[in-house]
């Protein structure tokens, strides 16, 4: 039979499609221009950008992946008509099908054979007794659990590591061979220069990174083949997988929401600064108005609002993942008026500088018009400002989202995401024993995401800030170095 | 500096009246009061005489703008605008959806919010200056560089987890202090311990960092190499000159948020179940009383717009060169 489906391009889908679209015409643009390169080449070299940034593209691709969405063709209708399904899939719940079907009952443990909860089952001579029952899924090919469930676990876990372990084997030797190719030296000492770091690029971290990455992924992958290996939730869904789908809506609401925001708070932070006079105290008037709000209470006024208008035209919403979808949609647009006013002070404050330089005034005196002026002169310069806030703003962003959906004014309680998981799992907390894997899951990937997001936009900032001098600092403790201060006051 | 404070208050009433604007559009003209009462009122199954009824019950049946039926200046005051937006600025907030009086609920609520922000605030400065201070003093060092590590890590977390936790560890586990609730007078201070640690603990990593950059940008400066070449110490240096003038821009962030602590946290409140003006409001979010948190959006803008103003004077007093004409 072959594969039939319908694509499905929802809102933030094709917002998100945009957005890579950007990306690439600026890294592209990077490539080509040495003085836009040389800040990156500084990220990479940083060995905590480098690190952040290799783990932030294993997020990434699993958010992408979670992105192309479509719907799954049901069996042909009498009319001949091909009918789709009503719940929209992604090409990540393809990947992990399994993880998606295994639905048991209701809560179970992680890595259990049984559920969590004691039920009343009839055996096979009639009688009736009170007990766990077995899961359907997680660990069902154990004939006698209890005994086996251990050892097997090991197994599957120490496979796992062991395959993880060829893995990195395969992909640093090939890192090392390509390396060692254009270098023009020995696999030996290309090696060695690689461990001593005597690379420019922190090689060594990078293999580092992919090492711990694959023997955290590989062995989760194998065992949850066979098990829950995060339990499962109230509805008996597997909690690794809410987790993965949580992603997309953590990345979503940080990248789109800077997206949505960026061209007013550029446009109008320039424009105020380069013009003055009226036009200042109008964009002025503006952003203290939309500052003084308290921003929670805003996004709830807001959410709230949209929530009325969503539920009064019901008949705009084909199904129920785009109705949530353009909620999220709305929750970034929300967050991104209340989050431009920072970034739009900060563009006054630096075109008000730009202006008195002499180059734009020579532009001035040149009879070059305003508008070019700003487009040739002044946003080039302070594109560094601007990449600094989107990847500055992109963590607080993921936990904001966490405490927005806690207070009720979040993502669509039918979307998953990190702030939904934490909701319900809030709910179990005053059960005895307390059911923990939910929250731990929660927490654990929104902490991941969210550390790597800090270390990189740090990593950005000491790149592209030219006042920042944490980064000497830095340097000077990892080399050990301390130049004789004679040196150090020489310019 | 009468003069400044009076000509501050003046250019806050357009900002007031621009968030008044914006709130009153949210409200009443996105929405129409028939969805907001259908909404109420449970979506299906709703007659158009239950609709009416919701409106006249709570004062939405007046027309928006314009009365051109009433007399006089009636015209303009017996409308939606008037009725529900500008006597905010009279601090006429009205009824809530339950019956009840809103500025009476926040006159009582004020104090409870207060006993947790209060502490928070003033704990939480003293801690992550210190800690800063302690990072800056031995900057470049390993004490400075895993001080820096722990705090990402520690911003890294959710403020939720913050709760959870301390929730989980001191009251559950070691039963230390009662998992949430309130109580008068002396009593309520062993329900206060837990969610005035919680809200220290979880603000450390941000604000530690964040005054140790202010901290290590004041040393960058000349006047500091000027104290060293005297022969001043290492420590007096940290402490009488770079402290000292590191009080701007930490009263900048500092000062804002004082007013604002009057609304209390929205998330510890209702976590801790403390009655105060967070959890009043997370509960009119969640019951969609929009009069309620109308009210409360208007009592933030001009908390924080006493904050700024606030912010300003306190310049003054750290700084003689500024003077506020």
């Amino acid at each position: 039979m072959v594969f039939s489906f319908k694509p499905i391009i929802l809102w933030t889908d094709a917002l998100i499609a945009v957005l890579l679209l950007a990306g690439l015409v600026y890294g592209w643009t990077v490539l080509r221009h040495e003085h836009l390169r040389a800040p990156w080449k500084k990220v990479i070299r940083n060995t905590s950008g480098l690190v952040s940034m290799i783990v932030l593209t294993v997020f990434l691709v699993i958010g992408l992946l979670d992105t192309l969405h479509f719907r799954p063709a049901m069996e042909i209708q009498k009319n001949g008509e091909r009918a789709y399904a009503v719940e929209v899939l992604s090409l990540l719940d393809l990947i992990v099908a399994p993880l998606r079907r295994h639905t048991e009952k209701t809560y179970s443990a992680p890595l259990s054979t049984h559920l969590f909860s004691k039920e009343t089952i009839e055996l096979a001579d009639g009688r009736q007794v009170r007990t766990y029952p077995r899961l359907v899924y997680g660990g069902a090919h154990l004939k006698n659990p209890n005994q086996d469930r251990k050892s097997d676990i090991a197994k599957r876990g120490a496979f796992g590591l062991i395959l993880a372990l060829v893995f990195w084997c395969l992909a640093g030797s090939v890192l090392i061979g390509i390396l060692a190719r254009r270098r023009k030296i020995g696999l030996a000492s290309c090696l060695k220069g690689v461990l001593r770091r005597q690379e420019e690029i922190p090689w060594n971290a990078a293999l580092w990174t992919l090492l711990g990455l694959l023997l955290l992924a590989v062995p989760t992958i194998v065992l949850s083949l066979k098990y829950h290996i995060f339990g499962t939730d109230k509805v008996g869904q597997d909690v690794l997988y809410l987790a993965l789908k949580s992603i997309r809506t953590g990345l979503v609401i940080g990248t789109l929401t800077t997206l949505v925001m960026l061209p007013f708070a550029v446009l109008l932070g320039i424009m105020a600064g380069y013009f003055q006079g009226w036009i200042d105290d109008i964009i002025q008037y503006v952003y203290t108005t939309l500052n003084s709000i308290p921003a929670v209470l805003l996004i709830a006024a807001a959410v709230l609002m949209t929530q009325v208008y969503m539920d009064s035209h019901p008949e705009l919403f084909e199904t129920a993942s785009a109705r949530a979808d353009l909620r999220l949609l709305f929750l970034c647009l929300i967050l991104g008026v209340t989050s431009w006013t920072g970034l739009c002070r900060l563009m006054r404050g630096e075109s008000l500088k730009l202006r008195e330089m002499e180059y734009i005034q020579a532009a001035q005196a040149f009879g070059v018009s305003d508008f070019r002026i700003i487009v040739r002169h002044i946003l080039p310069n302070v594109m560094h400002i601007v990449l600094i806030a989107i990847v500055m703003d992109f963590s607080g962003l993921v936990l904001a989202e966490a405490v927005l959906s806690y207070v009720g004014v979040g993502v669509d309680p039918s979307m998953i995401s990190f702030g939904t998981m934490i909701n319900s799992a809030r709910l179990e907390m005053a059960r005895e024993p307390m059911v923990w894997w939910s929250l731990a899951a929660a927490f654990g990937f929104m902490f991941l995401l969210v550390l790597f997001a800090n270390l990189f936009s740090d990593a950005v900032r000491d790149a592209f800030d030219p006042r920042v001098q944490t980064r000497a600092v830095r340097l000077q403790i990892f080399k050990k170095r301390l130049k004789p201060l004679e040196q150090e006051t020489q310019p | 500096m009468l003069n400044y404070i009076i000509r501050r208050v003046l250019y806050a009433l357009p900002i007031l009246i621009g968030v008044n604007i914006i709130t009153f559009s949210l409200f009443f003209v996105v929405n129409t009061p028939d969805d907001m009462a259908r909404i109420h009122l449970g979506v299906k199954r709703v007659t158009p005489e239950a609709v009416v009824k919701w409106k006249q019950e709570r004062g939405y049946d007046k027309p928006l703008l314009l009365n051109s039926s009433a007399p006089g200046t009636a015209k303009v005051t017996d409308t939606i605008f008037f009725d529900k937006s500008i006597k905010l600025f009279a601090f006429q907030f009205g009824l809530a959806d339950d019956g009840r009086d809103i500025a009476y609920e926040i006159k009582t609520r004020m104090g409870p919010s207060l006993a947790i922000a209060l502490p928070v605030f003033l704990l939480g400065l003293a801690c992550y200056i210190s800690f800063a201070l302690m990072m800056a003093f031995f900057r470049a060092t390993y004490l400075d560089f895993w001080g820096v590590v722990l705090c990402v890590a520690m911003m890294s977390i959710s403020s939720l987890f913050y709760i959870i936790g301390g929730q989980y560890l001191l009251s559950k586990l070691w039963n230390l202090v009662p998992i949430s609730g309130y109580g008068t007078g002396i009593m309520a201070a062993k329900f206060l311990i837990l969610p005035v640690l919680v809200g220290v603990v979880s603000g450390i990593g941000s604000g530690a960092r964040w005054y140790r950059t202010i901290f290590l940008e004041e040393i960058g400066k000349d006047y500091v190499r000027t104290a060293r070449a005297k022969g001043l110490s290492e420590w007096r240096v940290m402490f009488k000159h770079v402290l000292q003038n590191a009080m701007i821009p930490i009263l900048t962030g500092a000062v804002v948020v004082i007013p604002v602590l009057f609304m209390g946290s929205l998330i510890t409140e209702s976590f801790f179940g403390i009655p105060g003006l967070g959890s009043y409001t997370i509960d009119a979010i969640n019951s969609q009383d929009f009069s309620v948190v109308r009210a409360m959006v208007f009592l933030g803008s001009v908390l924080y717009i006493v904050g700024l103003i606030l912010t300003d004077i306190s310049y003054t007093l750290v700084d003689p060169r500024i003077r506020l004409e």
